[in-house]
């Protein structure tokens, strides 16, 4: 009997222990959705002087699967959790809800100071800052300048209409890549392209209404441009095998093919070249052949707005050690943490003045190509219903090649209100 | 169920007994009965206990709209959400689609399994050695296998369209072709616990009736459909029960394989998309609920139109 007990109890302090907080006070646990954040975070705790220390903890590498463990793990009230990457996107979600500390006035001046509009714009929630900009991205043109002259186009020389490239790829028998796939890279497809219309997803003014009275603006000039732009594109000789399903790495994957022609993507994929070369499946002079330029418009006379991506640190609401973390913080995201991030993962620092070094310059040589572009930017929706927001476009909108430029963009709009408004599944 | 009958001779009369035995018991019985419950007892509240919880709780939230990140606003609809999904066509589009997934996984395995536990049955030689290569597929994580499958159907990397001669033939970019690749990765992880538990019922068969079948010339096919067959019944209902319940649920092959793309989206991504991608956690536990009571619904169609008796599985027939 005694044993029994004895056993019970154990077992009943192993439970416990489960639950109790065993860090110690100075250690951070932070959540990275990069792998090279984690050098990063190397060097500032030792640069601390043993102020802090982190905790490294891996999200998914997609931002949905991301999303959502940071949602069930903040809506859970973990205390475990200290300073999260959050996508831009969900960040409203996340802070409508309460889950993040906003940083106060001072804080946001000190983080937001030098930072493009861009990455600045979508970690900013109802004037308040709630993610310190770690990183900004955005896409831009690639092209390889042999197929120009086939072609009859030059990016180069100005600005370039989806339109002509479509045309131009498809009389040159080359490929022109997107991102078709059903995930959040069509979001962004469809985001980028109708804001570079003159549109916006959802109604101005109705990112801060409740759910069930917010309007969206698909149903008007600028989604029927989007709508066109996606179908002809996915309709047409330029669009590269499997298209409807093509992500970033296969778009990259088909603009590296013989008939590679032209694609939109993120920056990294210039870092991503490299690798293939040094690996032996790209010739070494590739990357002559490259060229790159603004994100194509889709009205030959309205600037266009490319898309707007990145990362954010944020600090969860119910940590115990949120100064501890505003200071870690601070070393994360300065400039030469960003500098070195760029270096590493190839992703675009947030802050303007790391596109002046000479050493980024070097590497990038798109760099002044690639900070314009964040600052002309446009951010996906600042809602925070963006799960449902993003979920309907992503089901209305796919697959391109079956959209209708007559009845999609209102069968969008009536599918994201009345999701919005709990009258429809998605 | 039958509990206190003891082994009964065939399904049928099993059946037929168990009803009619309403019966004042023995002591013995009674007694046998009692010690069942002490022994069991346990085990059976701590069951109740820690599935019964999260069912209610899922019927109850089922009755709110509540999203997760907007707690304030949460207020009670009673069946609101009910009627939402049932009179959403995406619900009845992709119950089709489970349905269709369930029939033709479940049909196709059937037949496979039945092979594969013949073969299994019958080796004479590296009896071990066989069955455990037949066995490996259903001891790969699904997720695992539907990335192989995912791969190997790919346009860029995959082996299918170059073993065929299918050129750049996108599987993942149709509802059919979709469906067809993800119904063949279901196949081949569960066609083993499918053969697995029809060679349970294969080995039951005593050898005197395949002798004595073939004494009085009965041919190899003869043999399967007279003796064979109607001797596994019990088997292969089990076995269909088992794999119906779990095809139905089917989540894993279609969110890796698909996402869901293309219409390929099962009940079970119905409850997921609601739940974890919307956090709409009543909404989404109205779909769960939804999707637990056809599970019972085809457990007791098994269970009561087909006669399927599970305590055969358990060997208790002898």
């Amino acid at each position: 009997m005694l044993k029994r007990l004895a056993v019970l109890l154990l077992f009943a302090s192993l439970l416990t222990g489960c639950g109790s907080d065993n860090n110690s006070s100075t250690t951070l646990s932070y959540f990275i959705a990069d792998a090279a954040q984690a050098d990063v975070a190397a060097r500032c705790a030792t640069e601390s002087g043993g102020a802090y220390a982190f905790d490294i903890q891996r999200l998914p590498n997609n931002a949905a699967g991301g999303r959502e463990q940071l949602l069930r793990r903040l809506a859970a009230q973990d205390r475990s959790l200290d300073i999260v990457s959050v996508d831009p996107p969900f960040m409203a979600e996340f802070a409508n809800a309460g889950f993040l500390r906003p940083f106060t006035d001072s804080e946001k001046q000190e983080f937001s100071a030098g930072v493009l509009k861009g990455p600045l714009e979508q970690s900013t929630f109802r004037n308040t800052l709630f993610s310190a900009p770690l990183y900004g991205n955005t896409q831009l043109l690639w092209y390889r300048k042999s197929v120009l002259q086939k072609a009859g186009v030059d990016p180069a020389a100005g600005p370039v209409t989806w339109d002509q490239l479509i045309k131009g790829a498809s009389q040159a028998g080359v490929t022109f890549a997107a991102q078709g796939r059903r995930n959040e890279s069509l979001m962004v497809w469809v985001n980028a392209l109708i804001a570079s219309a003159g549109g916006s997803i959802l109604a101005p003014g109705s990112e801060n209404l409740p759910a069930d009275q917010v309007k969206t603006g698909l149903d008007s000039p600028a989604g029927t441009a989007a709508v066109t732009v996606m179908h002809d594109l996915a309709v047409s000789p330029a669009a590269p095998a499997g298209f409807s399903t093509a992500g970033e790495e296969d778009s990259r994957a088909a603009f590296q093919e013989a008939n590679g022609g032209f694609m939109v993507n993120w920056p990294y994929v210039w870092a991503a070249f490299d690798a293939a070369i040094k690996e032996g499946s790209l010739p070494a002079n590739f990357k002559d052949d490259v060229g790159w330029a603004a994100y194509p418009r889709v009205e030959a006379g309205r600037e266009s707005a490319p898309p707007s991506g990145g990362l954010g640190l944020s600090i969860s609401a119910f940590s115990h050690r949120q100064d501890l973390a505003v200071q870690a913080i601070r070393c994360l995201a300065s400039k030469q943490s960003q500098t070195e991030f760029m270096v590493s993962a190839g992703n675009p620092a947030a802050l303007s003045s790391v596109f002046d070094d000479p050493k980024i310059r070097e590497m990038f040589p798109m760099a002044d190509q690639i900070r314009e572009g964040m600052d002309t930017a446009t951010p996906r929706p600042v809602s925070p219903y963006y799960g449902d927001v993003t979920g309907s476009i992503q089901t209305a909108f796919h697959p391109p090649d079956a959209l209708n430029p007559q009845t999609t963009p209102r069968e969008a709009n009536s599918l994201l209100e009345d999701v919005l408004s709990n009258k429809r599944l998605i | 169920m039958s509990t206190t009958t003891p082994a009964a001779p065939t399904t049928k009369a099993a059946a037929t007994k168990t009803t009619h035995r309403r019966v004042r018991l023995t002591d013995r019985a009674r007694k046998e009965r009692n010690l069942g419950w002490m022994l069991a007892g346990p085990a059976f509240f701590v069951m109740v206990a820690v599935t019964g919880y999260p069912i209610l709780n899922a019927i109850w939230l089922s009755m709110f709209d509540y999203r997760l990140t907007d707690p304030g606003a949460k207020s009670f609809v009673g069946l609101g959400n009910y009627a939402t999904i049932l009179t959403d066509g995406l619900f009845w589009r992709q119950f089709g689609v489970t349905v269709i997934i369930t029939v033709v996984t479940v049909a196709v395995e059937l037949v496979l399994g039945f092979a594969l536990a013949m073969v299994m049955h019958r080796a004479l030689y590296l009896r071990t050695a066989l069955r455990t290569a037949i066995l490996v597929p259903y001891g790969i994580i699904t997720v695992v296998s539907s990335y192989a499958w995912a791969y190997a159907f790919s346009s860029t990397y995959g082996f299918v369209n170059p073993t065929f001669g299918l050129g750049e033939f996108d599987w993942f970019g149709g509802t059919w072709s979709a469906l067809f690749t993800v119904c063949v990765a279901e196949i081949w992880k569960t066609t083993p616990f499918m053969s697995l538990l029809l060679l349970a019922g294969l080995a039951q068969i005593p050898d005197d009736y395949l002798e004595a079948a073939k004494v009085d010339g009965a041919k190899a096919w003869q043999r399967v459909k007279r003796v064979i067959l109607p001797n596994m019944k019990a088997a292969i209902m089990v076995a269909l029960l088992f794999r119906t319940l779990d095809a139905f649920r089917i989540f894993d092959s279609v969110f890796i394989m698909t996402a869901g793309a293309q219409n390929t989206e099962t009940l079970s991504f119905l409850a997921y998309r609601q739940t974890i991608s919307r956090v709409m956690i009543g909404l989404g536990s109205a779909v769960s609920v939804i999707l637990a009571i056809l599970v019972v619904l085809i457990a007791v169609m098994f269970v009561k139109v087909f006669r399927t008796d599970l305590s055969q599985q358990r060997g208790d027939r002898k």
